[in-house]
Protein backbone atom coordinates (compact mmCIF):
# COMPACT_ATOMS: atom_id res chain seq x y z
CA UNK A 1 0.00 0.00 0.00
CA UNK A 2 1.00 3.47 -0.50
CA UNK A 3 -0.08 6.92 0.48
CA UNK A 4 0.28 10.49 -1.20
CA UNK A 5 -1.22 13.52 0.29
CA UNK A 6 -2.00 16.19 -1.57
CA UNK A 7 -3.27 19.89 -0.37
CA UNK A 8 -5.80 22.12 -2.29
CA UNK A 9 -6.97 25.09 -1.16
CA UNK A 10 -9.61 24.08 0.44
CA UNK A 11 -9.14 20.55 1.03
CA UNK A 12 -6.72 17.60 0.96
CA UNK A 13 -6.64 14.09 -1.28
CA UNK A 14 -5.18 11.51 0.47
CA UNK A 15 -4.46 9.37 -2.28
CA UNK A 16 -4.35 5.40 -1.63
CA UNK A 17 -2.83 2.39 -3.69
CA UNK A 18 -2.49 -1.18 -3.70
CA UNK A 19 -3.79 -3.22 -0.46
CA UNK A 20 -5.71 -2.31 2.61
CA UNK A 21 -5.39 -4.80 5.28
CA UNK A 22 -5.18 -5.20 9.22
CA UNK A 23 -1.59 -5.20 8.21
CA UNK A 24 -2.01 -1.72 6.29
CA UNK A 25 -4.72 -0.32 7.95
CA UNK A 26 -2.73 1.52 10.11
CA UNK A 27 -0.92 3.45 8.01
CA UNK A 28 -3.77 4.86 6.28
CA UNK A 29 -5.55 5.52 9.62
CA UNK A 30 -1.97 7.39 10.80
CA UNK A 31 -2.10 9.48 7.26
CA UNK A 32 -5.86 10.34 7.76
CA UNK A 33 -4.93 11.60 11.54
CA UNK A 34 -2.23 13.18 10.55
CA UNK A 35 -4.18 15.30 8.68
CA UNK A 36 -6.95 15.99 11.59
CA UNK A 37 -3.86 16.99 13.21
CA UNK A 38 -2.97 19.10 11.22
CA UNK A 39 -5.92 21.15 11.26
CA UNK A 40 -7.57 19.59 7.85
CA UNK A 41 -10.74 18.19 8.65
CA UNK A 42 -11.89 18.39 4.59
CA UNK A 43 -10.48 15.60 3.24
CA UNK A 44 -10.89 13.15 -0.04
CA UNK A 45 -9.75 9.91 -0.30
CA UNK A 46 -9.10 8.91 -3.78
CA UNK A 47 -9.58 4.90 -4.25
CA UNK A 48 -8.47 5.14 -8.04
CA UNK A 49 -5.87 3.21 -7.70
CA UNK A 50 -6.83 0.89 -4.90
CA UNK A 51 -7.06 -2.87 -5.37
CA UNK A 52 -8.16 -4.29 -2.16
CA UNK A 53 -10.05 -3.16 1.45
CA UNK A 54 -10.73 -5.18 4.26
CA UNK A 55 -12.83 -3.75 7.15
CA UNK A 56 -10.20 -2.74 9.09
CA UNK A 57 -9.51 0.06 6.06
CA UNK A 58 -13.46 0.69 6.76
CA UNK A 59 -12.92 1.41 10.32
CA UNK A 60 -9.98 4.08 9.60
CA UNK A 61 -12.33 5.66 7.22
CA UNK A 62 -15.14 5.46 10.03
CA UNK A 63 -12.91 7.11 12.72
CA UNK A 64 -11.85 9.86 10.48
CA UNK A 65 -14.96 10.52 9.39
CA UNK A 66 -16.47 10.78 13.36
CA UNK A 67 -13.33 13.17 13.84
CA UNK A 68 -13.62 15.34 10.65
CA UNK A 69 -17.55 16.19 10.75
CA UNK A 70 -17.05 17.02 14.07
CA UNK A 71 -18.53 20.61 15.33
CA UNK A 72 -19.11 20.71 11.24
CA UNK A 73 -15.60 21.23 10.59
CA UNK A 74 -15.53 19.50 7.62
CA UNK A 75 -15.57 15.92 5.83
CA UNK A 76 -14.51 12.73 4.45
CA UNK A 77 -15.87 11.98 0.72
CA UNK A 78 -14.60 9.03 -1.60
CA UNK A 79 -13.37 9.83 -4.86
CA UNK A 80 -13.66 6.41 -7.79
CA UNK A 81 -14.26 3.89 -5.60
CA UNK A 82 -13.48 0.39 -7.91
CA UNK A 83 -16.88 -1.69 -7.88
CA UNK A 84 -15.74 -4.56 -5.53
CA UNK A 85 -14.79 -2.10 -2.89
CA UNK A 86 -18.14 -0.03 -3.75
CA UNK A 87 -19.97 -3.85 -3.22
CA UNK A 88 -18.27 -4.48 0.33
CA UNK A 89 -18.93 -0.60 1.46
CA UNK A 90 -22.38 -1.19 0.71
CA UNK A 91 -22.73 -4.50 2.25
CA UNK A 92 -21.35 -3.20 5.33
CA UNK A 93 -23.48 -0.46 5.42
CA UNK A 94 -21.18 2.47 4.64
CA UNK A 95 -22.03 4.18 1.26
CA UNK A 96 -24.65 6.16 3.64
CA UNK A 97 -21.72 7.66 5.81
CA UNK A 98 -19.67 8.92 3.00
CA UNK A 99 -20.12 11.31 0.09
CA UNK A 100 -18.75 9.42 -3.13
CA UNK A 101 -17.91 10.97 -6.40
CA UNK A 102 -17.07 9.52 -9.69
CA UNK A 103 -13.92 11.51 -10.21
CA UNK A 104 -11.07 13.05 -7.57
CA UNK A 105 -11.45 16.60 -9.42
CA UNK A 106 -14.83 16.26 -8.72
CA UNK A 107 -14.55 15.79 -5.29
CA UNK A 108 -12.16 18.32 -4.46
CA UNK A 109 -14.71 20.76 -6.04
CA UNK A 110 -17.26 19.81 -3.57
CA UNK A 111 -15.48 21.55 -0.80
CA UNK B 1 -7.96 -29.81 -0.18
CA UNK B 2 -4.60 -27.90 -0.32
CA UNK B 3 -2.84 -26.98 3.46
CA UNK B 4 -0.72 -24.34 4.43
CA UNK B 5 0.46 -23.13 7.63
CA UNK B 6 0.96 -19.24 8.77
CA UNK B 7 2.55 -17.27 11.52
CA UNK B 8 -0.45 -15.51 12.99
CA UNK B 9 0.77 -12.03 11.65
CA UNK B 10 -0.91 -9.83 9.94
CA UNK B 11 1.91 -9.54 7.59
CA UNK B 12 0.58 -12.99 6.02
CA UNK B 13 -3.07 -12.10 4.94
CA UNK B 14 -2.19 -10.99 1.40
CA UNK B 15 -0.26 -14.89 1.10
CA UNK B 16 -3.74 -15.60 2.64
CA UNK B 17 -6.05 -13.54 0.33
CA UNK B 18 -3.45 -14.85 -2.69
CA UNK B 19 -3.80 -18.94 -1.76
CA UNK B 20 -7.25 -19.30 -1.32
CA UNK B 21 -7.93 -16.64 -4.61
CA UNK B 22 -5.69 -19.17 -6.77
CA UNK B 23 -7.73 -21.95 -5.62
CA UNK B 24 -10.71 -20.38 -6.90
CA UNK B 25 -9.50 -19.10 -9.92
CA UNK B 26 -8.60 -22.27 -11.08
CA UNK B 27 -12.19 -23.17 -9.42
CA UNK B 28 -13.86 -21.61 -12.25
CA UNK B 29 -15.20 -18.26 -9.73
CA UNK B 30 -15.16 -15.37 -11.77
CA UNK B 31 -13.47 -12.06 -10.38
CA UNK B 32 -16.21 -11.08 -8.31
CA UNK B 33 -16.68 -14.50 -6.44
CA UNK B 34 -12.84 -14.39 -5.86
CA UNK B 35 -12.47 -11.07 -4.55
CA UNK B 36 -15.36 -11.79 -2.32
CA UNK B 37 -13.84 -15.08 -1.06
CA UNK B 38 -10.10 -13.63 -0.24
CA UNK B 39 -12.53 -10.48 1.98
CA UNK B 40 -14.09 -13.46 3.70
CA UNK B 41 -10.62 -15.11 4.22
CA UNK B 42 -8.97 -11.89 5.42
CA UNK B 43 -11.44 -11.47 7.76
CA UNK B 44 -11.50 -14.68 9.45
CA UNK B 45 -7.71 -14.92 9.32
CA UNK B 46 -7.70 -11.29 10.80
CA UNK B 47 -10.53 -12.04 13.64
CA UNK B 48 -7.81 -15.12 14.71
CA UNK B 49 -4.31 -12.70 14.44
CA UNK B 50 -6.68 -9.79 16.73
CA UNK B 51 -8.52 -11.88 19.17
CA UNK B 52 -8.18 -15.92 18.91
CA UNK B 53 -4.55 -15.01 19.30
CA UNK B 54 -4.62 -11.62 21.07
CA UNK B 55 -2.26 -12.47 23.56
CA UNK B 56 -0.07 -15.47 21.79
CA UNK B 57 2.45 -14.14 19.37
CA UNK B 58 3.57 -17.20 18.11
CA UNK B 59 0.29 -18.45 17.25
CA UNK B 60 -0.47 -20.70 14.31
CA UNK B 61 -2.95 -20.69 11.45
CA UNK B 62 -3.36 -23.60 9.71
CA UNK B 63 -5.74 -23.02 6.53
CA UNK B 64 -6.78 -25.41 3.90
CA UNK B 65 -8.80 -24.94 0.75
CA UNK B 66 -10.06 -26.67 -2.32
CA UNK B 67 -13.01 -27.32 -4.57
CA UNK B 68 -15.61 -29.49 -3.74
CA UNK B 69 -17.61 -30.16 -6.84
CA UNK B 70 -19.16 -26.84 -7.77
CA UNK B 71 -18.41 -25.56 -4.38
CA UNK B 72 -15.11 -24.30 -2.61
CA UNK B 73 -14.78 -25.03 0.96
CA UNK B 74 -12.08 -22.96 3.20
CA UNK B 75 -10.83 -24.00 6.61
CA UNK B 76 -9.23 -22.49 9.52
CA UNK B 77 -7.98 -24.00 12.54
CA UNK B 78 -5.99 -22.40 15.60
CA UNK B 79 -5.30 -22.63 18.99
CA UNK B 80 -6.05 -19.33 20.43
CA UNK B 81 -9.15 -18.34 22.55
CA UNK B 82 -12.47 -19.56 21.30
CA UNK B 83 -15.45 -17.43 21.25
CA UNK B 84 -18.81 -18.24 20.40
CA UNK B 85 -19.72 -16.07 17.20
CA UNK B 86 -23.83 -16.35 17.80
CA UNK B 87 -23.34 -13.69 20.83
CA UNK B 88 -21.40 -11.06 18.32
CA UNK B 89 -24.02 -8.79 17.85
CA UNK B 90 -24.99 -8.31 14.20
CA UNK B 91 -23.85 -4.85 13.45
CA UNK B 92 -26.73 -1.73 13.04
CA UNK B 93 -26.41 -0.68 9.74
CA UNK B 94 -28.70 2.11 9.88
CA UNK B 95 -26.79 3.48 12.84
CA UNK B 96 -25.55 7.05 12.31
CA UNK B 97 -22.12 7.90 12.31
CA UNK B 98 -21.65 8.68 15.84
CA UNK B 99 -23.11 5.24 17.15
CA UNK B 100 -21.48 3.03 14.11
CA UNK B 101 -20.12 0.60 15.84
CA UNK B 102 -17.49 -1.46 14.07
CA UNK B 103 -17.06 -4.74 16.02
CA UNK B 104 -18.91 -7.89 14.43
CA UNK B 105 -18.26 -6.50 11.14
CA UNK B 106 -15.93 -9.35 9.83
CA UNK B 107 -17.69 -11.97 10.86
CA UNK B 108 -20.65 -9.88 9.65
CA UNK B 109 -18.90 -10.01 5.81
CA UNK B 110 -18.01 -13.29 6.45
CA UNK B 111 -21.47 -14.82 6.38
CA UNK B 112 -22.37 -12.07 3.85
CA UNK B 113 -20.21 -13.27 1.60
CA UNK B 114 -20.20 -16.72 1.72
CA UNK B 115 -22.96 -19.40 1.85
CA UNK B 116 -22.09 -21.38 4.89
CA UNK B 117 -20.31 -20.11 7.94
CA UNK B 118 -19.89 -23.00 10.58
CA UNK B 119 -17.50 -22.16 13.91
CA UNK B 120 -16.38 -25.02 16.11
CA UNK B 121 -14.55 -24.92 19.61
CA UNK B 122 -13.17 -28.36 19.70
CA UNK B 123 -12.35 -30.71 22.79
CA UNK B 124 -8.84 -31.18 21.91
CA UNK B 125 -8.86 -26.91 22.05
CA UNK B 126 -8.69 -26.16 18.78
CA UNK B 127 -11.08 -23.70 16.71
CA UNK B 128 -12.28 -24.62 13.66
CA UNK B 129 -14.09 -22.37 11.21
CA UNK B 130 -15.60 -23.51 7.99
CA UNK B 131 -16.95 -21.21 5.00
CA UNK B 132 -18.46 -22.70 1.67
CA UNK B 133 -19.55 -20.40 -1.49
CA UNK B 134 -20.89 -22.10 -4.38
CA UNK B 135 -20.87 -20.85 -7.79
CA UNK B 136 -23.63 -19.62 -9.17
Amino acid sequence: MEITVQEFKHCDMITVKGRVDSSTAPQLAQALEAANDGGRYKLVVNMSDLEYMSSAGFRALLAAQRNSKRYNRGEVVLASVPERIREALELAGFTELFKTFDDPLQAVGHF
Amino acid sequence: MKNVQFAARFEFLDEIREFVGEIARAGGFGDKDIYNIQLATDEAASNIIEHAYENQPDGILDLSCGMQGDSIKIILIDRGESFDPSVIPIPDLKADLSNRKIGGLGIFLMRKLMDEVQYEARPDKSNVLTMIKHKR
